[in-house]
């Protein structure tokens, strides 16, 4: 599913990134990314990241999936 | 980045959340239908994205659109177009003692010639949902004293993943299985179809994440078709939607980006690096749909030690795509709406699938069985 939740970097080890989706915390391969740093969002397929986002529009899209997640009763861990 | 999407569309973005916001898409749809009334034919869109028509069928699109407009869900299923063949391979490796199959979640249950990756593994053996080739690698890693296959499907999105795997020099024991297809050879295809009339395409966002905007010029450049790239929330899709229309209905045929918060016009350059320097265009089969030229990728030579079609002899004699009764490859290629399908809800139900279609969270069947979209 293209499922586009932005993530922000909080550590970057060599190619790998731990990555925190509003909450949710995850292990991203960042090595297919150009400018990719502490504090980018990306978005991520399959683990890993494929492209960087402007931080406004992480925060906006972050907003919409808050909204659309306390609308249902899934969590955010089935999702991520 | 929104100005230029604004000149485009001809009116304002509002604030805040405009993504999601009914009001403005109630706006998008009145504008919808102001163009479909000066049109006196039906028209026709396609998108070849699975998550497209999830979104359109979710949010219940379809009865809101004008009569003369039909938005058509095109081959944009990547577990649904993954031959049978191909599934018998895994599955012919995945019955070996020495082997641990991995692969995504969805393609564990679609049925193949005979049986399903999910049967095989009922009887014994070791085939793994992973989230990724990163996780197979690590099983590879845990596991020296086994073979561990990736059963590597997906679009220009996926492609790179596993290419990033091999290009990193990654355990002996590890091996990938292709089966990765390319999007635009085969919206090439639907145009080249005689029976099928297209008036313009909404083109996936995330393969363009990685393609950019260049390869999908063919199309309004060349084919004079329309097509925009759009992304995955709701007032996306209907922006997507409105855009193709306003193009068709100005027979101004142009290559937009709807989705330029992600879509950067050039893409993912080094993605795409990667890909091409592990993985080359062959003709490919789609399952449904036949071979496509340039459809598919294969492992270039100098990776074949991780080609697990070279590395193990696999032979399958005969294979069954499309199963009797099933309508899947009319499906994939607009041709039938799912409830049309005789087994429609009947024979084939996301539990008992007959075909692939009514498998993948992406498969229109299945789609369409889930959120009961009676229009489609």
């Amino acid at each position: 599913m293209c499922l586009a939740i932005p993530g922000k970097v909080l550590a970057i080890n060599g190619t790998d990134a731990l990555v925190d989706f509003d909450g949710v915390q995850r292990n991203v391969v960042i090595a297919l990314c150009e400018g990719v740093d502490i504090g980018s969002y990306i978005i991520v397929h399959a683990g890993y990241a494929i492209e960087t986002v402007d931080e406004k529009e992480a925060e906006e899209s972050l907003k919409l999936w808050r909204e659309a997640i306390e609308d249902t009763e899934i969590s955010k861990e089935d999702i991520i | 980045m929104s100005e230029k999407l604004e000149n485009e569309i001809g009116f304002a973005l509002p604030g805040e959340a405009w993504l999601r916001s009914p009001k403005f898409s109630k706006k998008i749809l009145a504008a919808i239908k102001r163009i479909a009334r000066s049109i006196n034919y039906t028209v026709k869109i396609m998108h070849v994205c699975g998550t497209h028509e999830h979104v359109i069928c979710e949010n219940g699109f379809r009865p809101l659109l004008p009569k003369n407009l039909e938005i058509i869900s095109g081959p944009g299923c990547p577990v649904c177009v993954c031959p049978a063949i191909d599934i018998d391979r895994a599955i012919a490796l995945a019955k070996r003692a020495d082997v641990i199959l991995s692969t995504f979640g969805d393609m564990i249950r679609v049925p193949s010639s005979r049986q399903s990756l999910m049967e095989q593994k009922a009887k014994g053996s070791d085939i793994r949902v992973v989230y990724g080739p990163s996780e197979a690698i690590k099983i590879a890693l845990d596991n020296p004293e086994k073979e561990v296959v990736f059963f590597s499907i997906g679009f220009e999105t996926t492609a790179p993943l596993p290419a990033l795997e091999l290009t990193n020099k990654p355990p002996d024991n590890f091996s990938i299985l292709c089966a990765h297809k390319t999007i635009p050879p085969a919206m090439e295809l639907i145009v080249g179809l005689p029976d099928i009339e297209i008036d313009g395409f909404i083109t996936p966002g995330h393969v363009a994440v990685i393609l950019g905007e260049e390869p999908f010029k063919l199309f309004s450049d060349a084919y004079r078709y329309t097509n925009v790239i759009t992304g995955f929330e709701p007032n996306d899709l209907l922006l997507g939607i409105f855009l193709t229309l306003k193009q068709i209905k100005e027979n101004d045929p142009k290559t937009i980006n709807e989705y330029s918060r992600i879509v950067k016009p050039e893409g993912n350059k080094k993605a795409r690096k990667i890909m091409y320097d592990v993985f080359e265009p062959e003709t490919s089969r789609w399952r449904g749909i036949g071979k496509i030229r340039d459809g598919g990728l294969k492992i270039k030579d100098k990776y074949a030690d991780y080609d697990a079609l070279k590395k193990f002899n696999i032979e399958i004699k005969d294979s069954i795509d499309i199963p009797l009764g099933c309508s899947c490859h009319l499906v994939l290629t607009g041709k039938m709406k799912p409830k049309e399908c005789p087994l429609f809800g009947k024979g084939c139900t996301p539990l008992h699938p007959v075909g692939p279609c009514m498998v993948s969270h992406e498969g229109t069947c299945k789609i369409a069985y889930t959120f009961k979209d009676v229009t489609l």
